[in-house]
């Protein structure tokens, strides 16, 4: 019964209680090449919101994410593009470090020069999302551009199920890894619930901070390429707002803005629920225009819950003060 | 001994706490709103030197209109975030009161009422984030991004694919029009808005009240201040500001489409940022806003003028807002612990 409390189990049962709601009223949803469907569809945020929440951790948040996609998307593009010689391991490296340069970028401002991330990160958003009008000159690179090759890696099939499938399921391995077992995601926890006293316990703050957003940059590359080559085309809107939808995953999935507090599990739930809401609509046929509204109330209803839970462990010390003596004089 | 330390405490005070800082020009030129100024004029001197149509007034008047409304939304945004609130769901709920009007205007209501029906809106929008974020104690980023989400998404609900048009001609001459003939009229009104924005907030008591919560929300709640109230009517009030701005720029553009105003509400945050305003709160002012609001679009005109594509104004826009916040840390050089 305990584990029933804890949120990601919560979570974990609306989401299953959602797809049953869905599958009830079209039985559809429920076989299993629309539940792969699914799970196809939700990897890039799954990747995205992974690396997010460790940025969030941190007290801090990465609103450049969906342009350093598009960046480095769009960078993949023409370099397969226009060398269809080129190994296809290569372009996916390549659109990997773009992403880890811009992500250090971020990281070397946040971390070193010690700016509000929110700021830097929104400055940089806009630099990248005009670079790569720069890069393309406005042009778009359609899929016949594209060597075949490039197009049909992310939904090719290994063991039954896409590769996109295997690389989300492969980087959340990783993120649980780093977020659980590695000194590196204990210090950024650290980082996170108490900036000084991370200091005084010797932890390298500026360090950590610059890995981070490098990883969160290096994960939005790769997305990047995966995002064009799905896709089949790129330009200079791809991803244009997606940064809010991966913030959505993470906030939906209980990681906590203030820092200090999120679970990789949280985070892919959060994810996977936004996919299912997305999913969902056409086949109960529900027009596709409510999927922002009905998001938007998701993260409402999750905040509000999540705000609940966290209220008896007394962070609140001011509110709790004044309800008290109020009740004492009346 | 006690007694006589006290009675010579006064004499031997080494400090005095004067009520406002003396004046010193070096202080007044270092300040952020003088850079802005001087930025301003350089780009003034530029623009004017290479583009042979920039300082030509009824182009200047005309290049008052691309920024008119974001500038609306910047205004509330300064005090949100001077208060250590933020708001992303502005855009949002421009793009639900222009979806009111719409919906109003094809129900024959008059032209006069459909003022009050986007202000309203905006306030009804602003309301329910302020209830998120005051009476749930919840943090505004987190609401806004749920509610912009909610809003937009109403918004397109109603539209679907279809856009609303046929506005009046009221709303048209105050999105278009100017007064005498010379002045645009969104830009008045954007400037008697400024006007009183830093009126309430330099010169009142609700001002002082919005920079100490700001500074220490805990602090200034021990002190009497109705720190909840001040946040809740700083959310209404940044709603009925996009109202505003939505019913100008629905006027401006004369439709309402799905996109309308789409990322505006990182650009006013730009605005506020550039113009000073401190993202920890507490620090900013009303003139350095506008200063930036001016200087961006100066910027903008100028690079319209040369033929230049809007998305190199992005880039412009994003590496001034670096520099801008780097440059005073680089400057200072103190080491970081690493």
């Amino acid at each position: 019964m305990k584990v029933l409390k804890q949120r990601e189990a919560q979570l974990a049962l609306s989401i299953a209680a959602l797809a049953l709601l869905v599958g009830w009223r079209a039985p559809v949803f429920l076989t299993a090449p629309s539940l792969a469907n699914l799970l196809t569809d939700s990897t890039l945020l799954v990747m995205l919101a992974l690396a997010q929440m460790l940025v969030i951790v941190t007290r801090g948040v990465d609103l450049s994410v969906a342009s350093t996609l598009a960046l480095c998307g769009m960078a993949a593009a023409l370099l397969a593009s226009r060398n269809p010689g080129l190994p296809l391991a290569f372009v996916m490296l390549a659109a990997t470090a773009l992403g880890l340069v811009l992500g250090l970028l971020n990281g070397w401002l946040v971390g070193y020069l010690e700016l509000p991330p929110i700021v830097v990160t929104l400055g940089t958003m806009s630099v990248y999302r005009g670079l790569v009008f720069v890069l393309s000159g406005g042009a778009w690179v359609n899929s016949h551009q594209m060597p075949a090759q490039f197009i049909a890696f992310p939904l090719e099939r290994l063991l039954g199920l896409t590769h996109l499938i295997w690389i989300a399921a492969a980087t959340a391995f990783g993120a649980w890894y780093v977020a659980r077992h590695s000194r590196f995601g204990r210090d950024l926890y650290t980082i996170g619930n108490e900036p000084s006293s991370a200091r005084y316990v010797g932890i390298p703050i500026a360090r950590r901070l610059l890995w981070t957003y490098g990883l969160s940059g290096a994960v939005a590359g790769l997305c990047g390429y995966l995002w064009v080559a799905r896709y089949a085309v790129a330009y200079t809107e791809i991803a244009y707002g997606f940064e809010f939808t991966v913030i959505a995953a993470c906030v939906i999935g209980g990681i906590s803005i203030a820092g200090g507090c999120g679970s990789v599990t949280g985070a892919v739930l959060g994810a996977l629920f936004l996919a299912v809401i997305g999913n969902a609509l056409p086949v109960v046929k529900v027009s596709p225009f409510w999927q922002s509204a009905l998001t938007g109330i998701v993260i409402l209803v999750a905040v509000l819950i999540n705000a609940r839970g966290g209220r008896s462990k007394g962070r609140q010390i001011l509110q709790l003060h004044l309800k008290n003596s109020a009740r004492s004089t009346a | 001994m006690n007694s006589a330390q006290t009675m010579t405490a006064p004499s031997t005070s080494r400090y005095t706490i004067l009520d406002r800082p003396g004046f010193r020009l070096g202080a007044l030129l270092g300040r952020w709103e003088s850079m802005l100024a001087l930025l301003l004029v350089a780009v003034f001197a530029v623009n004017g030197t290479l583009l042979p149509h920039f300082l030509d007034l009824d182009n200047l008047a005309d290049g008052t209109f691309n920024f008119s409304e974001k500038a609306l939304l910047a205004l509330p945004m300064a005090l949100l975030i001077i208060c250590r609130e933020i708001d992303i769901s502005v855009a949002g709920i421009l793009a639900l009161s222009s979806v009111a009007m719409g919906l109003a205007n094809g129900a024959g209501w008059p032209p006069d009422s459909l003022f009050l029906v986007a202000l309203l809106t905006g306030m009804a929008c602003g309301a329910l984030n302020g209830v998120l974020v005051t009476h749930f104690a919840l943090p505004s980023i987190v609401v806004t991004i749920g509610t912009v989400s909610v809003f937009r998404g109403l918004a397109s609900v109603v539209l679907g694919d279809q856009a609303f048009t046929g506005y009046p001609q009221l709303m048209a001459d105050w999105g278009q029009g100017y007064f005498f003939g010379v002045l645009p009229r969104e830009f008045t009104v954007l400037l008697l808005c400024a006007a009183l924005f830093a009126f309430v907030l330099h010169a009142t008591s609700w001002g002082r009240r919005i920079y100490a919560i700001g500074n220490n929300p805990v602090a200034a709640r021990f002190s009497g201040i109705a720190v909840d109230r001040y946040r809740f009517m700083l959310f209404v009030l940044a709603g009925a500001m996009a109202g505003l701005a939505a019913f100008l720029l629905t006027g401006r553009i004369g439709s309402t489409r799905p996109n309308i105003a789409m990322g505006w509400e990182l650009e006013a945050i730009t605005m506020v940022i550039l113009g000073g305003v401190s993202i920890s709160g507490g620090i900013g002012t009303i003139g350095g806003v506008m200063l930036a609001v001016l200087t961006l679009g100066a910027v903008t005109f100028g690079l319209s003028l040369a033929n230049v594509p809007g998305i190199y104004m992005t880039i412009a826009v994003g590496v001034l807002l670096l520099v801008a916040i780097a440059l005073p840390r680089l400057l200072r050089g103190r080491k970081v612990a690493k």
